[in-house]
This record gives C-alpha cells, structure tokens and sequence, in this order.
C-alpha cells in the first residue's frame, strides 16, 4: 500500500464508534493481510496482528496500539420521526447544529443534526443561547411511518463529514481521533517489511478507547508483552486551543509522553532515537495520565513498560480535526526503526533511573 | 397549434433534468454580493429561451417571455440568486483567518463545519476548543463568532486573502421524499423560476428577475422593479418550516409553514402587507385546481417583495415560498412534492391571470 494518505481517507469515511467498531476494523484487516503473519480479532472487536520475529523462541513481544473507535452519538428516542441523540461521551454540543450524520440503524440512514426554533425550546434557553443536546434532533428527512420501520433507539449515529485535503499535508476530517494513529501504525507495518527484526511486533487496533479502555485492557492481557507503545492523536496548536505547554504545532514532529503512564527508560530510548534519526520530537508532559490506551496497558497482568506517541491534532472531539501527514509519517518511521533495534537484552537494560 | 387554440396546458413538472439542475444550483456558491455561479447557470440554462435576456448593474438577470397576444398584463417574478455565507476578514495566522457573517447566520451554526472559500472553493473549517480544556460542560455558553476562525491551513491559506467570501460545503443529497442540501433557501425559487421561463404561460409577459443581495437587504429586487416596471409581482421563495414536536410535548403553534402541505403564500411578513386580490387569486387557483398550498403563519421574515412593493408608484405583489426546514444552516431539508406543486401553482396562477383581477377590489 503505496499510499499512506489515501489509507486514511478511507479510514475516515467510515463509521466505526466507539462499541460498533466492525465497518472499520475489515478494511483495517484488509491493510494489514499481506503486513502481518496472523491476524486474530478479540472477543470484544479488538484487531490482532502479528508480524513474527527472527529471534529464537521464545520471543520477545512488543504491542503497539492504536484505538480504531471514534467519538458518536446513539439514538435515545423517536418522536414523530425526528430523533432524539445522547453522546457516547466527551463531545461539544456546540459542534452539533447542522452536522451532517449517519444513522446505523437497519440500513445506513444520512440526516442532519438540527436546533429547533426557539419557541420549540425550553424558555430558560433564551434567544441564541447554547442549546444541549438533548434538546437537538436528528432529521433524516424521511418520513415518519419510515424512520421507525429503519431507526431504533440505541442505533449509533456517526460523522458523515468527507476528509477534506486542506494541502498535500494537511488534512482534515472526523476521526483523524485515532485513524490517524492507525495509519501511523499501518505505515510501520509497512517499513517492516523492509526490516530485519528478532522480537514478535503486535499491532492492535483497539475498540472502545473513547469509553472503557476496554480494547487496551483486553488485548495487552492476552498478548502479555514485554513493551507497549500506544500511539494517539494529541492537542495541536490552533485557534482556541491554549497556546501553552498543553498544545503542539502541526507538521513540525511527533510528541513522546513524559509522566506516570510512561516508562521512563523506554522514553528515553525513543528519544535518543528520535535525535538519532533526526526526527523532531515535542515532550508532552503528562503528570498524572496521558489519558491513552496507555492507562490500560501499563498495568495489566504483572505490569508493563509502557510509552505514549502523539500526533498533534487541531480542533480534538469535532468532524473537522486536522492532522499533519509528515507528522502520520514520521511516527510510522520512529516505531519501525525502534522495533528493528530490539534485542534480547533490551528489557532486562531497561532503567528506571532515568531522567528526563 | 397556435398558441390561441392552446386549450389548458399541464404545467411544468419536476423530473431528474429538474432535480440535477436544483443540485447544480445548491451546491455551486453565491453569496450576497458574488453572485457569479448562480448566474453563470441561470444564463446558461435560459440562452436562446429567453426572448430577452439582460445583466443590470447590480448583476441581476433580466429576462423576458412575451405574451401572444398584445395588452397582457405584465407579470415580475423574482427569485434570489444569493445565500448566506462568510467573509475572510483578516489573517491571524498562517492560513487562519478571522471572519463576519453575511446575512442571518445564527452563529450557533457555525462551530464545526466545514466550509469553501472563494472562487476556487478552497476548502477549510470552523474548528473550537477541544472539549478537554473545559472543566466542566457548565461552562460551556455560545461561541460568539469573534472567537471563530476559518482555518485553511497554512499552505492553501496563501490562496486565499481577506474579501473572498465563504459558505458551507455541504453536497445536495435526497432522502426518500426530501431534498437536502445548503441554500435550498433559494435556489429552489431560482430553479422554480427557470422553469417557467422555460414553459411560461402565454397570456401574460413574463419578467423574470434572478435576483442580488436579497439576503442583505432586498437591493437587487429593488432596481430590478424599477427596471421592470411590471403590473404586478410574485416573490419566489424559500420559507422556513418549523414543523418540529416541542420540547415538552406540546402543541406546536408556532411553525410558520409545514413540510409536505404545500406551498407557503404569504399573507404579511415584516417587510409585506400581500396584495389580498394576488392572496385570494392564488387560493382560488389552488382550490380550482386541487394544488395543495397552506398559509404561511404571519409574522416576521421577508422576501424581496418588501422591496418590489414599494417600488415606483406601487407594484401589488405577493409571495409563495417552498417550505423549507433549517434555513441559513449548513444543510436545509425541503420536500421535492412542494416543489412541484410551488411550480403548478405559480404556473396555473399566472395562466388564469387577467387584466380584470387588478380592476376588483381589494
């Protein structure tokens, strides 16, 4: 697969929120086919790839995860047709009003999110107020007697915004929050190829990171590994967005966490390879948690070391994020030259005496 | 078959050449001031259909069928080119640009979107504040749209410049019975207004106005009635259908018009007292003719009758709107039957026209 970009896009015109993972997660599988020697799915949706080492046996293992799932809506109630939504879980009501959505209901169903007018609205609100969403419908434009034949209540509701390609680099669109990262990890897989390596690399693609952590939780119990590395989209600098030490610039390097969900002896390694390699790098400090599939991993079974990769992303939680190709690219890059380094001393040097 | 023998013809219908045309018109990109595309279709569609066909200085099109016979009465119908939108005002950073709104945008529409700016629809968007900089969601009032940004990112911002106007990049799409797309307010009454350029009834001269900056303030209906000079007039519109259950169960007394029962003709907006002879007129029509139409809910809102009225030494006029949910917003929702039977109304409205309908009492 030449075309990494290409890749994403189609990741992003897919639904795939987060508990209803199964549209994304084949074309997933289709990437990753000829990438991997076995490719497993978990009982809760969890994609499985394993690329075999050269090592002897047994061989050391490393996971390296990216959530598939993507922020939603589900329907909570049909009234004369139009529904009515709830949130999954941390989104703006304010990006809602006249967004473009589909509904998995029996058949896929495009509607839009509405604001009804004001005198349909409780008075509190008051003219041009914020309006939550429970007081928001989706109108699929069918009529009534249809919209229940097709809709239940619990059917989820997705993005149904296309990517668009704001430059040759520059891209945006609803879930870049984790596809991003998927690609990111697909491009590795990819280098690999290429790349002689003595440890077992897993790649995931996990469900349910926006609600439970339930994928990440899942599959580093079953997979045990010696290293995990969950890569996810972080804050990019932007419009609205704190311009402080919390937000990274698009296209000018991949973030490496520092905090008590990162192993510090393994963030050091990746950080000297960065420098190794020339790759720029920020360091996001995360001091109490990085709020990744990292939480998880860190401390299944007997707990494992564990670091988190972040591709900066403008405007988190909207159908308009907007991530930096060279950014996807260069955490491919970081992870596949990190993974063809590992021996079998790696773990047993690993420090924690380590600064930063 | 000269036209004297023509016995009542069936008026123009909506079929795929309509449904496309409709299409082409919502997604192509007009807002007040710049109206260019819409134009470019409107000439292109009417080229060696109109007897006579003009673009005034404001940039409406002017074009004329004439009547068969000598002493018809002169008709105007006029139908907005334009549509809400933005405008870049200042580039804060590299391809992020502050912005204004044209026209009545709620702002509460804006956060979010996706939009397309100038000629070359470049894309960008209207990104907020990630949610996880917020403590809590208590917090979280309306973003006024000086807090907004249209981002294009850094490379394709140096494409665009301050001026160059923006709207929302949404694609027309159908739903069963239902036409969705952005400014169906009013390239609904743009295309309505095509057809019957294309098949005017031949009693009455027809003056089509394809109209500027209604959405600004009803200017280019203003110079185009002037123009015209006609005997009467009909605005062609959109007008909002605020047919939604209540938040609270009850009865919905406020809806202005409603999806699916018809077309809206106005009795009085903010800008128009209708012509009662053009309102009974109408309904007569309807009722002869068995073409559902409803009453639009008076009260606020205009067309660019509030302007074509008070033309000259007065011009009676009157409105008919396609209800149409969500107006303003990035995807508005109209049903194709009232489309239909807009045009059949308006059609066998203009045909049953005569001279004596102006000598009646009002």
């Amino acid at each position: 697969m030449p075309d990494i970009k290409a890749f994403l896009k189609t990741l992003l015109s897919l639904p795939g929120t987060s508990g209803f993972e199964d549209p994304v997660r084949e074309v997933i599988a289709e990437a990753w086919r000829p990438l991997v020697d076995e490719l497993h799915t978990s009982p809760i949706g969890s994609l499985h790839g394993l690329r075999k080492g050269s090592g002897d046996m047994p061989r050391q293992r490393i996971l390296l995860m990216a959530h598939m799932d993507a922020i939603g809506l589900i329907v909570t109630r049909i009234v004369d047709g139009f529904l009515r939504i709830t949130d999954a879980r941390v989104m703006d009501s304010r990006i809602l009003p006249g967004q473009p959505v589909i509904v998995h209901g029996r058949r896929p169903v495009p509607g839009v999110i509405v604001l009804p007018s004001p005198a349909l609205l409780p008075p509190t609100i008051g003219k041009g107020g914020m309006v939550d969403r429970e007081h928001l419908f989706v109108d699929t434009g069918l009529p009534a007697e249809e919209v229940s034949q097709l809709i239940r209540i619990g059917d989820p509701v997705s993005f149904a915004q296309a990517p668009l390609d704001l430059s040759d680099d520059v891209l945006a669109g609803h879930s870049l929050d984790n596809r991003a990262s998927v690609a990111a990890l697909t491009a590795c897989l990819e280098e690999l190829q290429r790349l002689r390596c003595s440890w077992d690399v897993w790649a995931v693609a996990s469900v349910q990171e926006e609600e439970t952590l339930g994928g990440a939780f899942t599959s580093a119990f079953s997979i045990r590994p010696d290293l995990a590395v969950a890569i996810d989209v972080t804050f990019g600098k932007g419009p609205g967005s704190p311009n402080d030490y919390r937000t990274f610039e698009l296209g000018k390097g991949l973030t490496l966490g520092w905090g008590s969900n990162v192993h510090p002896g393994l963030y050091r390694r990746f950080k000297d390879l960065a420098e190794e390699l020339e790759l720029p790098y920020f360091v996001e400090l995360m001091p109490k948690s990085s709020g990744t599939d990292a939480m998880a991993m860190q401390v299944i079974a007997e707990g494992i070391p564990t670091i988190v990769l972040g591709i900066p992303c403008r405007y988190l939680h909207t159908p308009v994020e907007m991530v930096s190709m060279k950014d996807i690219t260069r955490a491919g890059h970081l992870m596949a030259e990190f993974i063809a380094r590992l021996d079998a001393d790696f773990v047993q040097n690993l420090s924690l005496e380590v600064e930063l | 078959m000269s036209p004297s023998t023509t016995a009542k013809q069936a008026s123009p219908a909506i079929g795929p050449a309509q449904i496309e045309l409709l299409e082409r018109l919502c997604n192509a990109v007009a807002v007040s001031g710049d109206e260019r595309e819409v134009r470019a279709i409107v000439l292109k569609e009417l080229e060696g259909v109109a007897d006579q066909i003009q673009v005034d200085a404001l940039g409406n099109v002017l074009a004329a069928r004439r009547a068969s016979q000598p002493g018809a009465l002169r008709v105007m119908l006029a139908a907005h080119m334009d549509e809400v939108g933005m405008m870049l005002m200042e580039e804060e950073e590299a391809g992020v640009f502050k912005f204004e709104t044209i026209g009545g945008i709620d702002q509460r529409q804006l956060p979010g979107k996706a939009v397309l700016v100038g000629k070359d629809h470049l894309p960008g968007v209207i990104g907020v504040r990630p949610i996880h900089f917020y403590s809590a969601f208590a917090e979280l009032e309306t973003i006024p749209v000086e807090e907004l940004r249209i981002d294009l990112g850094p490379e394709n911002g140096k494409k665009a410049k301050p001026g160059q106007r923006a709207t929302f990049a949404t694609r027309f799409w159908q739903a069963g019975p239902s036409l969705i797309a952005k400014a169906l307010d009013n390239r609904l009454g743009v295309a309505t207004l095509i057809e019957l350029v294309r098949r005017p009834p031949e009693n009455v001269e027809l003056l089509a106005a394809f109209t500027v900056q209604e959405e600004v303030g009803l200017r280019g209906a203003r110079v185009a009635a002037f123009a015209l000079n006609p005997d009467l007039a009909i605005a062609v519109d959109s007008t909002p259908a605020n047919d939604l259950p209540a938040w609270d169960g009850s009865e919905n007394v406020s809806y202005n018009t409603r999806l699916g029962m018809g077309p809206a003709i106005y009795l009085a907006d903010r800008g128009t007292l209708s012509d009662p002879r053009l309102i009974r007129h109408l309904a007569a029509t309807g009722d002869a003719l068995d073409i559902p139409y409803q009453f639009r809910q008076a009260g606020g809102g205009g067309t660019d009758a509030g302007a074509i009225h008070r033309q000259r030494t007065g011009i009676p006029s009157v409105s008919v709107s396609v209800p149409g949910r969500y107006a303003h917003t990035a995807a508005s929702i109209a049903r194709r039957q009232d489309w239909e039977n807009t045009l059949a109304l308006l059609y066998h409205t203009l045909e049953r026209l005569t001279p004596v309908l102006l000598e009646a009492d009002r």
